[in-house]
């Protein structure tokens, strides 16, 4: 069973990270429009809330009235070097932890898997 | 329906045998009680019956100014008026109940051994009617809801004193498995939102703890315009994870019922109450 303070710790812990990172250049952002645009759909799916509704639950950068359920979702490079692993996350939460509340979006077809790879896209962009 | 539940009943044992420990409700009250204890370590355990106005002290200034015009009272009004209506055959409501039906709310829902089924309020009125040659009233809202409030507010102040008979453990499991199983779409359990995340913020909504949920129903909600019995909530929880929602009255919700219920023991009824 996930505890509290768990969270709290891990959610302090991207808080700081994050202070040391928004600084550094985002490499490679503005230099494909296209891959931009994908960044786009990405953030559309995530923020409505008949598709990822993420900000039920994650504070994300560009959102209002954000949930506090999980962890914000910032320095996602940082906690995710291995962007398939973000994927995995997102896909089926219950992998990592079966007792999670976040829903498994792949597995549950909840959205499919062309909106997951752009979800990814978007937030590895955090 | 009395073979069906055998059968649950010797399934429940089965897989009791093979959990090697099934928890007896007592053990179970004990460790919800102290879950949120711990939890909440500011909030004295009879602040509970307020929902989710017991943990936010923001939302709970401007519940207590809408509770002092309650957006509820006519239709406690409506539900006297009803309850003392004689039916057709001159009897009334209070025929059908323990203490003419004043201040009872308390004891419900309850385990009925002979029908080998949970009891609630609004189920002990509709089968007054049919006993008394009247139709069923609609389950969710209306006149029942009107008329399990006043029941209600005759109780207010006396404590939730629900009893597990040994014939009921089946029935209260049951409310407990729906408690804590994931379901739906969005695979979420009750518990997920009303136990391991009370407190916490679901946009901008604060999920209120389970500890407490049935105290102050039915429930005045601004979303509903009007009154509403706990089961109609149920429903609506159900299909927020996209889960289909059960018949109000099933057994699913009133074993949910009457599990959520047995939590409370101990707490105040104060209903009906009022919710945004
Ligand atoms: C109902 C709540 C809920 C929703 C909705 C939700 N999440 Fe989560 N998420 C969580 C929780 C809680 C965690 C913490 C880990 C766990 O318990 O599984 C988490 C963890 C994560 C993580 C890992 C964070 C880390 O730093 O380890 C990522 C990434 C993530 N979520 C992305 C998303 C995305 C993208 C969406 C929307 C498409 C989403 N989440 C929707 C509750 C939710
Ligand atoms: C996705 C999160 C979520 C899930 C899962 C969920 N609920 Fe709720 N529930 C809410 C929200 C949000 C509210 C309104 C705020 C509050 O009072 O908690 C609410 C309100 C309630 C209320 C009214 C509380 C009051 O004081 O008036 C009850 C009772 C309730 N839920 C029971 C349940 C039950 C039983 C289940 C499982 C069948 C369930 N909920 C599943 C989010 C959820």
């Amino acid at each position: 069973m996930r505890t509290l303070p768990s969270i709290l710790t891990t959610a302090g812990t991207v808080l700081a990270l994050a202070g040391s990172l928004t600084l550094l250049p985002t490499s490679g952002m503005a230099a494909d429009a296209k891959a931009e645009s994908v960044v786009d759909q990405g953030k559309a799916i995530a923020f409505n809330r008949k598709k990822g509704n993420c900000l039920a639950c994650h504070q994300i950068e560009g959102g209002s009235l954000a949930g506090n359920i999980g962890p914000p979702l910032i320095a996602m490079k940082a906690r995710f070097p291995d962007k398939a692993k973000l994927r995995a996350q997102i896909w089926d939460s219950t992998k990592a932890n079966p007792n999670s509340i976040m829903p498994p979006f792949g597995r549950q077809q909840i959205l499919s898997e062309s909106e997951i790879d752009k979800v990814v896209e978007f937030v590895y962009t955090l | 329906m009395k073979k069906l539940l055998t059968i649950v009943a010797t399934l429940g044992m089965i897989s009791a045998a093979s959990v090697a420990v099934q928890a007896s409700p007592q053990q179970d009250l004990k460790e919800f009680r102290a879950y949120y204890k711990e939890r909440f370590p500011d909030v004295p355990f009879n602040d509970y019956v307020n929902g989710v106005y017991a943990i936010d002290q923001a939302s709970r200034e401007q519940w207590e100014s809408i509770e002092e015009f309650p957006p509820y009272e006519l239709n406690i009004d409506n539900g006297k008026k009803l309850f003392n209506t004689p039916f057709k055959n001159g009897k009334t409501y209070a025929s059908c109940f323990p203490n003419h039906g004043m201040g009872i709310k308390q004891n419900y829902p309850y385990y009925d051994t002979k029908a080998g089924k949970v009891v609630t309020l609004e189920g002990a009125i509709n089968s007054c009617r049919k006993a008394n040659g009247e139709k069923p009233l609609k389950w969710k809202k209306g006149p029942i809801a009107d008329i399990s409030a006043y029941m209600a507010y005759t109780s207010r102040g006396k404590k939730i004193n629900i009893k597990v008979p040994t014939e009921g453990v089946a029935a209260y499991e049951h409310g407990k498995e729906h408690f804590y199983a994931k379901r739906g779409q969005l695979n979420m359990s009750c518990a997920d939102c009303h136990q391991y995340n009370a407190g916490n913020r679901v946009r901008a909504d604060i999920l209120s703890p389970a500890l407490g949920h049935p105290t102050h129903f039915p429930v005045y909600r601004s979303k509903w315009g009007g009154l509403g019995t706990i089961q109609r909530r149920y429903g609506g929880c159900n299909k927020q994870v996209r889960a289909k929602p059960y018949k109000a009255q099933s057994a699913e919700y009133s074993d949910l019922e009457y599990f959520e219920t047995y939590m409370s023991n101990g707490l105040e009824s104060n209903g009906p109450g009022a919710r945004k």
